[in-house]
């Protein structure tokens, strides 16, 4: 009786704290779920990935910039080529296409090249399957995914979009998250805002103080964008009483972060900079308090305090809980994750560790639904097949959660009324990739595997009666019990 | 400078956001009366500039305000003239055409009770139908449905709503069923899986059977209408706007196939993200007329395939807030207040502005920076919901649009 509920307890551990059992997973936790789940977080390195393949943000960025100009410069030689060309056979011809299917013909060349010329090259795409390849991986060869997990979580919370920064993306989860995951909020706040992923996502690299040289010899000035975001969704969270006005005075702070012009330096372009010829001049106060003008170091003084703010502690707490324990997390859970926020200024290892030592943490009923990365993640574990990389670039892209490319700042939706209407399509899905591996899968190991003793008799049964293995696979993927953690 | 490499193409922002279609599947909603009305509401996301989409030339203060960045009646592309004061801006000939055909009512200045400016908080109080924000569990459209179906004005068979999209948006969230459409590249699995999953569902988990149940019947009207789930998969050489536009074209057909059948959905809602033009906004020739051309280009194949019923749809058109007044530092807009709403359809009385025109001097300005609304957005969806599905005035004030007694439905919208 009591190794069946160490079972159950890791099996819980395993998919509300990590990405869902690989094979003799929940045995090999079992003796002490919550111990395995401090263990993980104590590695040194963990949640970090080393692949000396993958390029940094920002030469990702200018490895870009230099693939796109080759290319337009070869499309245009190509243009002229083709015209030479025709030009000589109408004349050696004598007569040749009439003016108006010449024109045409020309038109319809330019067009298909200029749609050659839009979009990623494909050393873009190469390079960011790479690291999709690498964020795969490292959620697949997780002991129990943990930590993975939290890098997942502040990802989204310091979200950036693809639509935006395609080839800084993932790089700038690497370097502006991943270090920090188990470090202090306040150091991964200063990661995120000063990195060039998110001065460009939120529009703040062009943005100049009304009264700094550059402001005053252009025409262009204040863009309030990431300053209000980061108040609202990265620290305070909204409706915690800044104003207006502190978002202007916090926006003039911010003036003169911005990245070093691509196309001006092939070494270190789209590096971040401050600059101070863009950045207002003087004392401004935020949230009540003066900051004196030290340049970069002002908005540094300000992204410091925010991490300290009782306000910022509620936010993260609240977030945290919700994603780990659920949509409505217990209050007192809430408040133990603040109070160890501002216990220990922000260090998020504190806070994970506070997680598993809650007891509302380990409430059994399961209720929270996965979201389809997490989802998708477990189906990989349970059958220890890895996910391809385009594949699963189109399964987020159909499921409404895309990789690195949520619509807006506030990231992906993290409650299960904005993800439950899709499970038809998850359906979909999971028929789809029970098509492809019956043939290697069998769909009981799997239900051990992933689920044990956390099986109902009426998912045991659902597979049992199966008319095909493939249909048994969508079953226990789509089964209740593998859905929600 | 280096900065346009990373600009983001609406085009990007759209598709990346994905167009979420959600639709109230509730036939036969006025039976009684010999009507069978069909809403769609369609929620842009981000903020639309609705000075951007449509100006007041006729105020002396417009061209101090915005000056070339700004519509003109000699602009060029000149803007569309709508009734002497207003011009509509020229990337939508399709929505002049309504108007002057009676087809389209625009309303300038309005906005939801929501006052301060985030994206998120003005989403809420917009879908959701409350007065703050902070509700995140049901929004009006779903509610009202929810009075009707109690009403028993629903047919019972299908009293569902459809999204269409992966994720439902708030508006169509709630008590009232839901089913949802997304643009498919999978083939769905078997009827025989389904029923065994539905199956299961039912003896251990409702809140699932439920969402299966809607995909269910939503196949179901897609058979019997010879509509296919399966569309494919995107050309992907099809680049730019070119692309938005299929995209957008293929959502309105859709919606419209569906909306149009008998036993198809009657009430509908979709979310289109990327109107946030922090920079490079373009209200004339650039990204903003991009984003508003590939949305009025819809419009002719939307009611084609609504056929006849045509007659009896209502299309409204709002977003959370509009933008600052002024063009911010980097030739774009932020966050701001009053804004643009519109509505189009076959039963309309429109063709007329309406707008309580506050005025473009400082001192006209919301905390001398957002136009001012002076028109409540829920007296606009009120008198929509009264006159068109026929929500009485009780359950609008009590139950879709919760401590809006104050709020008057607007009389007259429709023919």
């Amino acid at each position: 009786m009591a190794q069946e509920t160490k079972s159950a307890e890791a099996a819980l551990a395993l998919h509300r704290f990590g990405l869902g059992p690989r094979r003799n997973s929940i045995a090999q936790i079992a003796s002490d779920p919550r111990g395995a789940l401090i263990a993980e977080i104590e590695r040194p390195g963990v949640g970090r990935i080393n692949n000396p393949e993958l390029l940094s943000a920002s030469a990702a960025a200018r490895a870009a910039f230099e693939a796109r100009a080759e290319r337009r410069a070869q499309t245009i030689l190509a243009q002229r080529a083709q015209k030479e060309n025709e030009r000589s056979a109408a004349q050696g011809q004598g007569q040749g296409m009439s003016d108006e299917v010449a024109r045409k013909a020309d038109a319809a060349k330019a067009a298909d090249a200029a749609l050659a010329a839009q979009g990623p090259t494909d050393g873009e795409r190469r390079n960011f399957l790479k690291e999709v390849r690498a964020r795969l991986d490292a959620a697949f060869e997780a002991d129990i995914g943990f930590a993975e997990r939290l890098v997942w979580f502040w990802s989204n919370h310091f979200c950036v979009a693809t639509d935006t920064v395609y080839n800084m993306a993932a790089g700038y989860e690497r370097e502006a998250i991943r270090p920090h995951v188990l470090g202090r909020f306040g150091d991964m706040l200063l990661a995120a805002e000063g990195h060039p992923a998110m001065l460009i996502y939120l529009t703040n690299t062009a943005s100049m103080g009304a009264n700094s040289i550059a402001g005053i010899n252009r025409t262009l000035g204040l863009n309030e964008n990431l300053a209000r975001e980061i108040l609202e969704l990265h620290t305070l969270g909204v409706r915690t009483g800044y104003d207006q006005d502190d978002v202007i005075r916090f926006a003039n702070v911010l003036t003169g972060w911005t990245i070093i012009p691509i196309a001006g330096d092939p070494v270190h372009g789209n590096e971040f900079i401050f600059n101070p010829r863009m950045h207002e001049p003087g004392p401004q106060r935020v949230l009540g308090k003066f900051y004196v003008d030290t340049g970069v170091e002002q908005g540094r003084g300000v992204l410091a305090d925010l991490a300290r703010h009782p306000a910022t502690a509620t936010h993260v707490a609240t977030k945290l809980a919700r994603h780990f324990c659920a949509d409505d997390p217990p209050p007192s859970l809430v408040e133990r994750l603040a109070r160890t926020f501002r216990d220990t200024e922000g260090d998020l290892k504190e806070m994970a560790k506070t997680l598993v030592t809650s007891e509302e943490t380990w409430a059994p009923a399961r209720d929270k639904l996965k979201r389809p990365c997490e989802w998708v993640a477990s189906i990989a574990r349970a059958t220890g097949l890895r996910s391809d990389p385009e594949r699963f670039i189109r399964g987020q892209l159909l499921m409404g959660e895309p990789l690195w490319r949520p619509s807006a700042p506030q990231g992906f939706a993290d409650n299960e009324g904005a993800w439950i209407d899709g499970m038809g399509l998850r359906l979909d899905v999971a028929n789809s990739v029970a098509e492809r591996i019956a043939d290697r899968v069998e769909p009981k190991e799997v239900l051990e595997t992933a689920l044990g003793p956390l099986a109902s008799p009426e998912t045991r049964q659902a597979i049992a009666r199966a008319e095909s293995r493939q249909q048994a696979l969508a079953l226990a993927f789509m089964s209740p019990e593998f859905q929600r953690r | 400078m280096a900065l346009n490499l990373h600009l983001p193409t609406r085009r990007e922002m759209l598709l990346g956001s994905g167009a979420l279609f959600a639709w109230a599947y509730a036939p036969r909603l006025a039976r009684a009366e010999g009507r069978d009305p069909r809403l769609l509401v369609v929620v842009l996301r981000g903020g639309l500039d609705g000075l951007a989409m449509v100006a007041p030339v006729g105020d002396p203060d417009w061209v101090k305000l915005r000056g070339d960045k700004g519509l003109a009646l000699d602009g060029k592309p000149p803007a569309l003239p709508l009734d002497g004061f207003f011009a509509l801006n020229p990337a939508m000939p399709n929505l002049n055409r309504l108007y002057r055909a009676g087809q389209a009512t625009i309303v300038q200045a309005t906005a939801t009770p929501y006052r301060e400016r985030s994206h998120f908080d003005g989403q809420d109080v917009l879908e959701s139908g409350y007065g703050r924000p902070g509700h995140m569990d049901s929004g009006w459209l779903n509610r009202a449905l929810a009075v009707l179906e109690a009403d028993g004005r629903v047919d019972p068979r299908g009293a569902r709503a459809l999204a269409v999209g992966p994720v439902t948006p708030l508006v169509l969230r709630g008590p009232a069923p839901v089913m949802s459409w997304v643009p498919q590249r999978l083939l769905p699995a078997s009827e025989d899986t389904q029923a065994r999953l539905l199956d299961l569902y039912l003896h251990t988990d409702a809140k699932l059977a439920r969402a299966l149940q809607g995909r269910r019947d939503l196949l179901a009207v897609a058979r019997a209408g010879g509509i296919s789930a399966v569309i494919p998969p995107e050309d992907e050489r099809i680049a730019g706007m070119a692309r938005l536009r299929q995209y957008f074209a293929e959502v309105a057909v859709t919606a419209a196939k569906y909306l149009a059948r008998p036993d198809g959905p009657r009430v509908g809602a979709v979310g289109v993200s990327g109107w946030d033009t922090h920079i490079n906004e373009g209200a004339t020739g650039g990204q903003l007329a991009n984003l508003l051309g590939a949305l009025d280009a819809t419009v002719p194949a939307f009611e084609q395939n609504m056929g006849d019923a045509w007659k009896e749809t209502v299309v409204v058109f709002i977003t959370e807030f509009g933008r600052t007044a002024r063009i911010n530092g980097t030739d774009g807009t932020d966050h701001g207040t009053g804004t643009v709403a519109w509505i189009v359809g076959g039963a309309l009385k429109g063709g007329r502005v309406i707008a309580d025109w506050p005025g473009l001097k400082d001192a006209d300005l919301y905390e001398g920076r957002d136009l001012k609304p002076t028109t409540d957005l829920r007296t606009v969806l009120k008198g929509l919901l009264k006159d068109h599905l026929r929500v009485d005035d009780r359950a609008l004030a009590a139950s879709v649009f919760p401590g809006s007694e104050d709020v008057k439905p607007l009389a007259g919208l429709l023919g």
